[in-house]
């Protein structure tokens, strides 16, 4: 039986671009942004690092999808790196990708960064793009807001939930980003919201309005990740460790056979449970002090609730609406503003929710900072509701 | 007995009202104010000539067998590919096999007459039934009398000799190079003469020449005549050729210019089939097409004709709309008017044929795919079983899914997407049996879907590739009774 990963590897250093539109910066401009944060954080030079991983949701920013655009951008000394697309996943994946290095001996130091630069394309929202050659023939006409609308109208059915409470609830969910993204400088959208802001917007995708959408940002983020006994030889103290990655990938169970209704995340649940085994978790509402979730959308966040095991089936809206999850709630959820303020931008969201916990576990969070926050769960979701890849990490302090 | 054992009607939904197009456009031409009266049937932006004929033929199949179908002909002027057989992709929806004739009957409005006659005279196919489906989507220019006048719409019929409502008893085609209005290979747009000469010398000639032709040949007379189908845009014409000819007035069918416009090519068959509906045992029946000559077809009703009657029909299909008085979505759907599409309108939308080829099962003919080994239903269908407790290795037999009943399991309204209706519906569609796919719907009225709703697979154009000139179809879901 396999160990798994936990205490394994630790951070030795992280960096985040301010993430928003940021018109005048190009896809390399962020990555050395994020990088020379990093870097310095770590306390090494460049030539230290020995393999990278680089992930880009959408975009290849260079000939065709390579690793390129990272060692390019970041004049790297030759060294291997490996381009990563996992959809939303991507962050989590060019991490993973660097902590299992570390992990298995093959390298000392190993770099992950994920950039994307959504802001090109002359429009909100997420690009249009092709869903490959067969697919575009018969996948119907969904918009990302279009697809996980489709969990309220799921969840509403299975829970007898009335239009108008989940429509509260889901606003509950932005305006207590919105407040939490307001005290975070790096974050995209900066202001605060109202309940009656975020219910009366017009609709993007019934019931998805404008307000329950995370932003469209340009940004990138990063890490450096090294073993325990090279981080202290290095002179770390305070080490923050990875306890869990883990990852679970639909096989057309939910689009094409099971009775699954479309009220929850069926990948969630499965790598939710493996990365509690893998972290040793036995009581997550107890032990987990903070999430970072994929909330690409309100709804989104609202059923990550119940599929993470932290509230009760069908009592998301509940918990919701009594502020369990708000800035002083019982387990806090996008302290940093999470998608929804700190922004999106795809291939750099997993590594950007890390960046928070690091920050939070240094007690270098600024006016955000939790009280004695100890372990975090991360959550992304790439792609649809009913065909999606779900990852999950887990970061705590290294004791 | 040889004749008509089968038929079924289409026509869109959305009715536009006669008032709203001329509210549009009197300004510029007083004259339209007197044919506000009414409405039309209008192509939603996903309906086209195949895609109706493929409505009208599913309807003419609720009383024929799909496996006895042994050809198929389409007529219309408005066929969307000049080259690339139309009748085959109707077939192939249809799912009638791979054997069988098929034929793009056109260039006249008695495309389908001529076609019938074709069908007729040639006897039974090798097996046991030829199937005729017409349909038409006219474009007019803004502001037209056409615009007012015409409409879209379908029409199937089954020939053979099993279950005959309607024996064949003779036919009788005139001839002439009467040029009352033509489409040049260059133009999508008609160019028509004089409307009192086309009747005059049209219309009043043409048709009692072969009509006479036709009884002497058959030994009948005018007045026996129960049903006189003579389509015709000219609301008074049909009644005065009868009266030319000595049938009864109470003998001409309407041609529903109130509730539908004339739909071209299509129409003589569409009234063909609102006259079967109303025909009583013994009845006569004279079909007449007017184009370049006439074309006049006569049958008798059997004691089989209201025995027989598919599931929707003529009447159905009329009462089945939604009223729209949105005159700039008409010259939107029909590219009467260049619109801003947004940006996320102008992702390119190629055609790979190769790939369409290798899918055209699931594209064409909504096949699943159905597990030998545990009986799971599937679509699409794929290598391994979808059932994890199942996983066998191409196990699946074709599994037509089509024509399933299903039920909404999630939906939303996208106003982000581009789609030339929005806001688009889309959703998990359950069927019934086994079987579930993500896909987008269509004919929504705003509040009538609901996880629960019983849906219907109709065949629609999915997407157009305008960079060059090539449409895309595949099956959208209809909440039923809509």
């Amino acid at each position: 039986m396999a160990s798994g990963i936990k205490d394994k590897v630790v951070i030795l250093g992280m960096g985040c671009s301010k993430f928003g539109e940021r018109w005048d910066a190009s896809p390399a401009d962020l990555m050395v942004e994020a990088f020379e944060e990093c870097l310095a954080d770590a306390g090494i030079e460049k030539k230290d690092i020995e393999m990278g991983w680089f992930g880009a949701g959408i975009d290849a920013y260079n000939v065709g999808s390579s690793a390129l655009p990272l060692s390019l951008a970041l004049r790297l000394s030759n060294i291997p790196v490996t381009k990563v697309e996992n959809m939303c996943a991507t962050g989590t994946e060019a991490f993973r990708g660097a902590v299992y290095a570390v992990a298995s001996g093959a390298c000392d130091i190993a770099l992950a960064l994920g950039v994307e630069k959504l802001k090109d394309v002359g429009y909100g929202g997420l690009p249009q793009r092709t869903r490959g050659v067969e697919n575009d023939m018969f996948w119907p006409n969904l918009s990302a807001p279009g697809s996980f609308a489709q969990l309220a109208s799921g969840y509403r059915a299975k829970h007898g939930i009335d239009k108008t409470e989940l429509k509260r609830a889901m606003a509950h969910v932005s305006v207590k980003s919105h407040a939490n993204g307001a005290k975070n400088p790096k974050a995209h959208l900066r202001r605060e919201i109202t309940e009656e802001q975020a219910i009366n917007a017009p609709y993007i995708a019934e019931p998805i309005g404008l307000y329950d959408c995370c932003g469209v940002s340009d940004g990138s983020a990063c890490a450096i990740v090294t073993t325990p006994e090279i981080a202290r030889r290095l002179g770390k103290t305070d080490l923050v460790s990875v306890k869990a990655l883990q990852l679970a990938v639909s096989n057309g169970d939910e689009a094409s056979f099971s009775d699954w209704d479309g009220s929850y995340l069926k990948t969630t649940r499965i790598a939710a449970q493996r990365a509690y085994n893998e972290a040793g978790i036995k009581k997550p509402r107890e032990e987990i002090s903070m999430t970072e979730v994929h909330d690409c959308f309100s709804i989104t966040e609202l059923v990550t609730m119940e599929d993470l095991q932290l509230s009760d089936e069908g009592k998301a809206v509940r918990d919701v609406l009594n502020g369990d999850f708000d800035a002083g709630g019982r387990i806090p959820c996008q302290i940093d503003g999470g998608l929804k303020c700190f922004g999106h931008p795809i291939g750099a969201s997993g590594l950007r929710m890390i960046y928070e916990n690091y920050l939070q576990f240094q007690g270098r969070a600024g006016d955000r900072q939790l009280s004695n926050a100890r372990l975090a769960l991360n959550h992304n979701l790439g792609g649809f509701p009913h065909q999606n890849i779900c990852s999950i990490s887990i970061i705590g302090r290294y004791e | 007995m040889f004749g008509i054992t089968a038929y079924g009607a289409y026509i869109p939904r959305s009715r536009l009202s006669r008032a709203a197009i001329a509210d549009a456009n009197d300004w510029f031409d007083a004259s339209l104010r007197g044919l506000a009266k009414g409405e039309r049937s209008v192509c939603n932006w996903d309906e086209d000539t195949i895609t109706m004929a493929v409505e009208a033929g599913q309807d003419c199949l609720s009383l024929l067998d799909a496996g006895s179908v042994g050809a198929l002909y389409l007529a219309s002027t408005t066929l969307p590919f000049l080259d690339r057989q139309n009748s085959v992709v109707v077939s192939q929806a249809l799912n009638l096999g791979d054997r069988l004739r098929t034929m793009d009957v056109s260039a006249s409005q008695r495309a389908a007459t001529s076609a019938l006659i074709t069908m007729l005279e040639a006897g039974g196919p090798d097996k046991g039934s030829a199937m005729l489906v017409a349909s038409e989507h006219r474009r007019s220019k803004c502001g037209s009398r056409a615009e007012m006048l015409w409409g879209d719409g379908a029409a199937a019929l089954g020939v053979g000799n099993e279950g005959v409502i309607a024996e064949y008893l003779g036919c009788e085609t005139y001839v002439t190079d009467f040029v009352d209005h033509y489409r040049g290979e260059d133009s999508t747009l008609d160019y028509e003469w004089e409307e009192r000469w086309i009747r005059d010398e049209g219309y009043l000639k043409s048709v009692p020449l072969a009509a006479t032709r036709l009884l002497e040949k058959a030994g009948l007379k005018a007045g026996d005549i129960a049903h006189f189908v003579l389509a015709s845009d000219q609301a008074k014409t049909p009644s005065a050729v009868a009266k030319a000819l000595g049938v009864a007035t109470e003998a001409v069918v309407d041609n529903r210019i109130a509730s539908m416009g004339v739909s071209g090519a299509a129409h003589p068959i569409l009234m063909l089939t609102a006259a079967l509906e109303a025909a009583k045992p013994g009845d006569l029946i004279m079909l007449a097409g007017f184009g370049q000559g006439t074309d006049v077809v006569l049958f008798r009703a059997t004691d089989q004709i209201n025995k027989r009657r598919p599931k929707t029909g003529f009447a159905g299909a009329l009462e089945r709309r939604r009223t729209d008085e949105n005159y700039n979505r008409f010259l939107s759907f029909n590219n009467l008017v260049e619109r801003e599409t947004g940006k996320r309108g102008e992702l390119d939308k190629q055609s790979y044929l190769a790939a369409m080829y290798r899918k055209r099962d699931l594209l064409t003919g909504f096949i699943g795919g159905k597990c030998r080994e545990c009986g799971t239903i599937q679509i699409p269908k794929e290598n391994y079983c979808v059932n994890p407790d199942c996983g066998a290795l191409h196990s699946q037999d074709d599994y037509p899914m089509s024509a399933l009943p299903g039920r909404v399991k999630t939906w939303t309204a996208d106003r982000l997407t581009f789609d030339w209706n929005p806001p688009a519906y889309f959703g998990l569609v359950e069927f019934d049996g086994g079987g579930r796919m993500m896909m987008d719907f269509t004919e929504v009225e705003a509040g009538s879907i609901e996880t629960g709703v019983a849906v219907s697979l109709h065949f629609r154009i999915r997407q157009f590739d305008n960079q060059r000139g090539f449409r895309k179809y595949f099956w959208k879901a209809t909440p039923s009774g809509q």
